[in-house]
């Protein structure tokens, strides 16, 4: 059972909220200081997403985010709940050569998140997407 | 914290001090300020970015979209960032090869005066 789950009106002022709180959860599951703000970015960077892909193809459907930090990482699971979504952006394309801005990745959230979990896994959940990230909570092992 | 946005001319230059977190739900501010100066004719931006808390890919999508405009006019944006964190997303998305950025305010403007 997630230590902490919650559910938010896919509307841009939320996303800080679920950052806010997801960073909190963090570091009570013991994440290490250093790698809070990777956990803030990357679960902001998916729900920054998922909010997005609501308001285009489900604007009533809240997103949903769930926060386990009981064994030795501490997860993070947002589903989005669009049949729109076909997630076909994982994993994303490697970022600008430099030499044209207009070469940024088309999604340049996962491109981030990709950046800053050393786990994450895209996988269809129901009529939506999840995306699944994790660090080491500094737990111990078994 | 909300975003707080604030500019100055300075040696020609328009100084962009930006304070607070730039995020999917601020950042359509910041983008609105880059698309006025740029419409009133401010081609050579510096973006201080020194007191940025939090910046996501939304963020990014901006200054890039603000280096874009600018461009358009022969002009430049440049950064003022020290942050690590804030610096990181930079070269995982490997914009820092895009932008200029510099240490301090002076410096930015310094390099772009050399420039030209």
């Amino acid at each position: 059972m997630p230590t902490v789950e919650m559910t938010f009106t896919p509307l841009p002022a939320h996303v800080r909220t679920a950052r806010l709180v997801a960073t909190a959860v963090a570091r009570r599951s013991g994440v290490p200081e250093a790698l809070l703000d990777e956990v803030r970015l990357a679960v902001g960077e998916a729900c920054s997403r998922a909010v997005e892909v609501h308001q285009q193809h489900c604007p009533a459907e809240p997103v949903r985010v769930a926060l386990t930090g009981a064994g030795e990482r501490f997860e993070v699971v947002v589903t989005n709940a669009s049949a729109g979504d076909d997630g076909m952006a994982w994993p994303p394309q490697p970022a600008t050569d430099g030499q044209d801005p207009a070469a940024l990745p088309a999604e340049l959230g996962l491109a981030v998140i990709a950046g800053l979990a050393d786990d994450v896994q895209v996988s269809r959940n129901g009529d939506g997407l999840s995306i699944r990230m994790s660090w080491p909570s500094g737990a111990p092992a078994g | 914290m909300d975003l707080k946005l604030e500019h100055h001319t300075t040696d020609g230059i328009e100084v962009v001090d930006v304070e607070g977190e730039i995020d999917v739900y601020t950042a359509p501010r910041l983008r609105e300020l880059l698309i006025d100066l740029v419409n009133g004719g401010h081609y050579q931006l510096v973006v201080n970015m020194e007191k940025v808390e939090f910046l996501d890919s939304t963020g990014l999508g901006v200054l890039v979209g603000g280096l874009k405009r600018v461009r358009a006019h022969d002009g430049s944006l440049d950064l003022v960032c020290t942050q690590e964190r804030i610096l990181k997303i930079f070269r995982i998305t490997g914009l820092t090869k895009v932008f200029g950025i510099h240490d301090g305010v002076d410096e930015a403007i310094a390099a772009r005066k050399s420039e030209k």
